[in-house]
């Protein structure tokens, strides 16, 4: 009991440092760091768009880590093959959550910049590619029978993990085999050092808030185990008369 | 020195065994499908409309057709072993037999491989039909190496069909089979199906060089059949 | 001797061997097992042994759990708490020892019986190949010609049931584990297929096996036909909703 006070006060610090985080990086960017010379005002959407896409290059492998741990321990030790399971099942969440904002405001961006909403650019695609990889894995916790889903989500996670450079490998293959060059907005070849504070506090509050994301529904799926735990204990104290 | 050569020897009999394993696992599977011919007359059909369809899309030139006719075929191969896939486990869960093959000692990834060998001759039988009527359908002849074709085939036929024999296996006993297949199949596929376009593209039209697609398919087939065989036990006994 | 099972289950110890001093290993042993399907309980808290030797017929009605129980032992699940050992062992590592036959006959239905039953062989085989007649064997003992080339689709019920009967029979198990294997078969072939039951047990076990002192053959076969299982009912185990009502004739056990 003791210990879900302690937690509690723990995340409400944490949400408040979040928030704190966010709201210095939101002024940073939007009023204090100089306007970009050639796209102007539009460019500041680069401090979201590049935290997030950073971020869900990172959950993955938070995933992966959680699964294979899911699967040493699905026999040996069921009660902490639960709590990994739960881990990987939090990050694939966050993983798509930080993905789809890095879409979004990739097109958003896209749009204002290079006058398209969307192109097949290397980073572009890998980035939907990833996305698609971990709503899949979502598709497949939804729709596996229940009982074998943990085990199968945890295999799919490996394999996925085994895809991600794969894919990010073979689309840099393919747009720089094609002959038509797409033009990227060269920010990664170094940013001027007065958008460097902008830049680090975006990633860090976005970071916060994405471990924040994880953490809380890692202790909402905790819930729903031991609500699931209860029940079965019930289930198998319960009388005969019940049952029937 | 001497125990060396027993220990080797000791690992090649127990390879051997394995392998019999295989080979009884592959040779039920052609039997089964000899018998009824089901996935692949089903898979033949399917592709060949499938080339129909696009052919009828884009009513091809010879030029247009050599830049898009390696995409289609895969396309066409891809949708056809879903088909061929589901069916291949459909078997082993009628009557229950599955069960059986669970608790039998022989090594499960025994299992996966006999079948997936089995699913890439029935592919490859496929691809032998298709391939003619897909030159005089779309006028093909190939600008580049056409013997290079030889190796693109069988790699592209084996990284669709030993990740999808084991996708097949995973959405077994799920509740919308043949929808979950493809869902988490292609996703996972996607740089393989790129190379294997990529690579039959850059054949057909002879303007580069596939080599690098060749690369891409056979560290993606040597990294996937990899994780197929050491997970498929889990995959086989999760309930 | 009558326990009646309450939610603390019931516990059925091997007294001759408790009495000899020796810890004798179990056929199988389930220890506080509870299987859950999602909400569901198919089986609480249940404890029960079952002797080297013995033969247990379990009665119950639909959904009491008995094959629940059988695939548990067999090791096609894993209980959801408790433990379940076969033969002092997981069941995955005993499976060459261990065979289950259902209701439904677990060969492909485009094979052959033999071919079905060689296929099984090879997979059991530790060689390659050679499976030493073992097949046309266990068919001719249960009274089907190994020469048939009709594949097994298109056998009668009562044909399948044998068949499947020959493949569990071919590979000598020790555990034998049979779930409803009468249901769809008419008296005379039930009747039949208890006899082969009983001339299986009488077969002597192949020096193979390991523990000492505990030999012989041992059956748990589930039905709710009762009448038909008798001869086999060395020991009556009867269930009800997830639980062991009752097992009555254990003490004969000793005997065997």
């Amino acid at each position: 009991m003791r210990h879900t006070r302690i937690y509690r006060a723990v995340g409400i610090c944490w949400v408040v440092l979040t928030l704190a985080a966010l709201v210095y990086a939101t002024r940073l960017a939007l009023v204090v760091a100089p306007t970009e010379a050639t796209m102007g005002n539009v460019q500041r959407i680069f401090y979201y768009h590049v935290p997030t896409s950073m971020l869900s290059l990172l959950f993955p492998y938070v995933n992966f880590v959680a699964s294979v741990f899911y699967l040493g321990w699905r026999r040996r030790d069921p009660l902490r093959a639960m709590a990994a399971d739960a881990v990987a099942i939090s990050a694939a969440e966050v993983t798509v959550v930080f993905s789809s904002l890095s879409l979004l405001t990739g097109m958003l961006w896209g749009r204002a910049a290079w006058g398209i909403w969307w192109t097949w650019d290397a980073r572009l695609t890998s980035m939907l590619l990833l996305w698609l990889l971990y709503v899949s894995y979502l598709m497949l916790r939804k729709l596996s029978a229940t009982g074998q889903t943990q085990t199968l989500a945890a295999v799919l996670s490996v394999f996925a993990a085994i895809d991600v450079p794969i894919v990010f490998m073979s689309i840099r293959w393919w747009r720089t085999q094609h002959p038509a060059p797409v033009f990227f907005g060269g920010q990664d070849s170094g940013i001027d050092p007065s958008m460097m504070p902008a830049f680090g506090w975006n990633v860090l509050g976005w970071a916060m808030w994405g471990v924040f994301l994880l953490a809380f529904r890692y202790a909402l799926e905790r819930r729903r185990q031991e609500r699931e735990q209860e029940a079965a204990l019930k289930s198998i104290e319960g009388s005969l008369e019940i049952a029937q | 020195m001497s125990r060396v050569m027993s220990e080797l020897r000791n690992d090649l009999r127990g390879l051997r065994r394995y392998f019999g394993h295989v080979w009884c696992h592959l040779r039920k599977d052609l039997r089964l499908e000899w018998r009824s011919r089901d996935s692949v007359v089903g898979m033949l059909f399917f592709a060949l409309l499938v080339v129909i369809i696009f052919s009828l899309a884009f009513d091809p030139t010879a030029a247009v057709s050599r830049e898009i006719a390696g995409g289609i075929l895969w396309v066409a191969l891809l949708f056809a072993s879903f088909t061929a896939l589901n069916q291949s486990w459909t078997r082993e869960q009628r009557n229950r037999v599955l069960d059986a093959q669970r608790m039998s000692p022989a090594p499960a990834s025994a299992l996966f491989l006999g079948k997936a060998l089995a699913n890439l001759i029935f592919v490859a039988l496929i691809e032998v039909v298709l391939s003619p009527l897909f030159i005089v359908f779309y006028n093909l002849h190939a600008l580049g190496e056409g013997w290079m074709l030889a190796i693109v085939m069988p790699l592209g036929t084996w990284a669709l069909v030993c990740n999808g024999t084991f996708f097949a296996a995973m959405s077994l006993r799920t509740r919308n089979r043949e929808l979950l297949l493809p869902l988490i199949m292609v996703p996972i596929s996607i740089p393989a199906l790129l190379g294997m376009m990529q690579a039959t593209t850059a054949i057909l039209t002879g303007e580069s060089d596939p080599a690098i697609w060749i690369r891409l398919l056979v560290a993606y087939n040597i990294a996937f059949t990899t994780v197929c065989l050491l997970l498929f036990e889990t995959v086989l006994s999760a309930e | 001797m009558n326990e009646t099972a309450h939610e603390t289950g019931s516990i059925h110890t091997n007294k001759p061997d408790q009495a000899s001093g020796a810890v004798r290993v179990a056929a199988a042993r389930l220890d506080a097992v509870s299987k859950l399907y999602g909400g569901f309980a198919a089986l609480r808290k249940v404890t029960v042994g079952f002797a080297v030797g013995s033969s247990t017929v379990v009665l119950g009605d639909n959904g009491a759990g008995k094959s629940t129980l059988l695939r548990l032992i067999a090791g096609l699940i894993v209980p959801t708490r408790g433990t379940v050992k076969v033969f002092g062992d997981e069941p995955r590592w005993q499976r060459r020892r261990i065979a289950y036959m259902s209701h439904e006959a677990m060969l492909y239905d485009e094979l052959s019986a033999m071919e079905n039953l060689r296929y099984f062989a090879e997979l059991q085989s530790d060689g390659c190949g050679c499976v030493c007649g073992a097949p046309e064997r266990a068919l001719r003992a249960v009274g089907l010609d190994p020469a048939l080339t009709r594949p097994v689709g298109q056998y009668s019920q009562g044909m399948k049931q044998r068949a499947s009967l020959a493949r569990v029979l071919q590979t000598d198990p020790e555990l034998l584990l049979l779930d409803e294997p009468f249901s769809n078969l008419d008296v005379d072939s039930a009747r039949h297929m208890v006899e082969l039951l009983m001339e299986f047990r009488s077969r002597p076990v192949s020096a193979a096996s390991t523990e000492q002192g505990a030999r012989g053959r041992t059956i748990i076969l589930t039905t709710h036909q009762a009448h038909l299982a008798e001869p086999l009912a060395e020991t009556t185990l009867t269930m009800r909703a997830g639980t062991i009502l009752s097992i009555v004739g254990a003490a004969r056990e000793g005997a065997q």
